[in-house]
């Protein structure tokens, strides 16, 4: 990546030249492959050989990227525009791949927008390798584009969120006594994470796949954009209070099931005992309860 | 043609409104301004409140033109606000009710402006950002109930403002947030400030922490300018703010977003959700500036009274009957009657 605290023409050459072959250069051979009429990998060459100054050439070496990746983005099935991205469907070096893209959000101030983009696009794959790395079910990270702000992700193909897993069921009238199981599942998922000091940030039912077959209850987290890494209680505690309100939101009368997905988070953590004291502090903080004329 | 009587007190404001099946036929009020750098304390703001009240309630009956016995319910403000105004308040109503022999109703405050704000905007089932001094919720209606998906899980985002503009000394009049919006104007260069948003959460004590440690030391070294300043926490409480609506929309599906209380009488504020809502093909529904200007003047938050009658209103001429509160006891004179339910059809 190119030196972002300093400006473009006061950036070392070496640095440049670093830049421009991670960035630019090695991503060119693959997306000739996925689009061979596209040879802008050339017009960066001929960039190159120009005596042109160092930040001329990397900002024609990013515009192309920024070019290359848009028009393979544009060639994709746009799945869903969440709050925080575009996601697309689509083939990545012949595997079944999903595009998170992070757009420009314009109501942001610029500077502002630059900097929590580029920041949520790092701690999201961070989080995903650290999970990983622990054996925690998250999707496979394939490639990241930093200049676009692309992200390439393993598709889990035949999934459901938990969300409208839940919706299902209590929709259709059935006994929801099953998701008991469900929740001990998640309260376990969540405990392996937080054990890993990782804070997801954005804990809601939408943001937990459920593989198919439903019945093996084969969790995957998905969704680290506000992710850090964090071994305190009060983060955790958080955390859990983000998905208690989202969950108890969303899935009305289902106060049993998550009482049930806190105990078995609390059964399978091994450093739950301050944060589910964190979590009653944080609940009696923000809403305004017993003021009352 | 039932009319009813509201009183409104939970903060530094006091209001006695009257309505007739849903027309405003009077609504006097005050407001207790402190000294700039300093806030309202309860006990003081509650002594304010009981020296004016009876003087606002007389205005009210002159305005409308209307006698006590005209009056078919009385109505207050019940909770969420400051609990010592709220109080005595409260008391007056009560002893209003008491005295005209009238039903009395105890109002949900956040539920009042939710329901006005639908009812002159016409939104059919938005998801409701309610940014005021006291309360910042994102919210959302679900199985008869209002839930509430996002809220700040320290102070408010008008809390937050208020205290700002404390550090800086801006003047309270005609309120806080007006006049960081005014300076705001002014303001070109940003400065990076802490930005904390939990999933659909919002932290807002971080970045006052910052400012109250930092602000002094940035200004004299002129670094910025107290213009600057409230440039760059408009812009980043606004973009907090904006983010976790935009994720409870999509969280919930939903393509309709109203923005209520005193803080989203904030142009700046309306502008970044409109943005955000055309990006998504969603609709943005504002309270009517006439809900948040007193005659020329810019005041934040002191329609609340219009919002907690009209919620009334909305209740009163719904096909269910007004359930008395089992754990009152007594007749049904000055009953103490719950505004549990939102009022949906």
């Amino acid at each position: 990546m190119p030196a972002r605290g300093l400006p473009s023409s006061s950036r070392p050459r070496d640095n440049f030249e670093r830049s421009i072959s991670s960035s630019a250069m090695c991503q060119c051979p693959l997306m000739t492959q996925l689009h061979p009429h596209l040879k802008l990998h050339q017009r960066i060459l001929r960039c190159w050989c120009k005596d042109t100054p160092a930040f001329a050439m990397e900002e024609e070496a990013e515009n192309c990227s920024r070019l290359r990746t848009r028009a393979y983005v544009d060639s994709l099935s746009l799945m869903k525009q969440g709050a925080e991205a575009r996601v697309y469907r689509g083939q990545f070096l012949g595997k079944a791949a999903i595009v998170k893209e992070r757009f420009p959000k314009t109501y942001r101030h610029p500077i502002l927008d630059e900097k929590l983009t580029h920041r949520r696009t790092a701690q999201e794959v961070r989080s995903i390798l650290r999970c990983r790395k622990a054996g925690i079910s998250a999707p496979v990270v394939y490639f990241v584009d930093y200049v676009s702000n692309c992200i390439y992700l393993e598709d889990i193909e035949q999934s459901t969120t938990v969300r409208d897993y839940i919706i299902s069921i209590q929709q259709a009238g059935k006994d929801v006594s099953q998701l008991y199981g469900l929740s001990s599942k998640m309260g376990q998922l969540l405990a392996r994470m937080h054990d890993e000091d990782v804070i997801h940030g954005d804990l809601t039912t939408s943001n937990i796949l459920l593989r198919s077959p439903f019945d093996e209850l084969n969790l995957v987290m998905i969704d680290f954009g506000l992710s850090f890494i964090s071994a305190l209680p009060e983060d955790k505690g958080v955390d859990l209070y983000v998905l208690e309100k989202a969950f108890l939101s969303t899935h009305p009368n289902t106060e049993e099931i998550f009482k049930a997905l806190l105990k078995s988070y609390t059964t399978a953590s091994n450093k739950s005992g301050p944060v589910i004291k964190k979590l009653d502090e944080v609940r009696l903080r923000g809403r305004k309860r017993s003021m009352v004329g | 043609m039932t009319i009813v009587l509201g009183f409104e007190g939970s903060a530094n404001k006091i209001g006695v409104g009257i309505i007739q099946d849903g027309k405003v036929l009077s609504n006097p009020r005050r407001t207790y301004i402190t000294p700039p750098g300093q806030g309202f304390m309860p006990s003081d703001t509650a002594r304010h409140h009981r020296s004016c009240i009876l003087d606002v309630l007389h205005e009210a009956f002159e305005e409308a033109q209307i006698k006590p016995q005209d009056i078919d319910c009385v109505a207050y403000t019940k909770g969420p606000g400051m609990g010592a105004p709220l109080l005595s308040v409260a008391i007056v109503a009560r002893t209003v009710a008491q005295l005209w022999k009238k039903p009395l109703l105890g109002v949900n405050h956040c539920i009042g402006h939710i329901e006005m704000g639908r009812l002159i905007t016409g939104a059919e089932n938005p998801t409701v950002l309610y940014v005021s001094g006291g309360n910042t919720q994102v919210i959302a209606y679900s199985e008869h109930r209002y839930r509430i998906f996002g809220e700040t899980i320290d102070i408010a985002v008008g809390n937050c403002l208020d205290r700002f503009a404390r550090v800086l000394k801006i003047s309270n009049d005609p309120s806080p947030g007006f006049n960081i919006e005014q300076m705001a104007k002014k303001g070109n260069k940003f400065v990076e400030l802490p930005y904390t948003v939990k999933g659909m959460d919002v932290s807002f004590s971080g970045i006052l922490s910052y400012i109250e440690d930092m602000a002094h030391k940035m200004l004299s070294s002129g670094e910025c300018t107290p213009e600057d300043l409230c440039f760059s926490l408009q812009e980043t409480l606004f973009s907090m703010l904006v983010e976790i609506t935009e994720r409870a929309m999509a969280h919930c599906g939903s393509q309709e977003v109203m923005i209520v209380g005193g803080v989203g009488c904030n142009v700046h504020l309306q502008e970044m959700m409109e943005v955000m809502c055309k990006e998504r093909g969603a609709k943005l529904f504002s309270t009517d500036e006439r809900l948040v200007c007193s005659q020329a003047v810019f005041m934040c938050g002191t329609a609340k009274q219009f919002l907690v009658l009209s919620s009334i209103y909305c209740y009163w001429q719904s096909d269910r009957p007004l359930v008395p509160n089992p754990d009152q006891q007594g007749p049904l004179i000055g009953q103490v009657f719950q505004i549990s339910e939102a009022p949906h059809k």
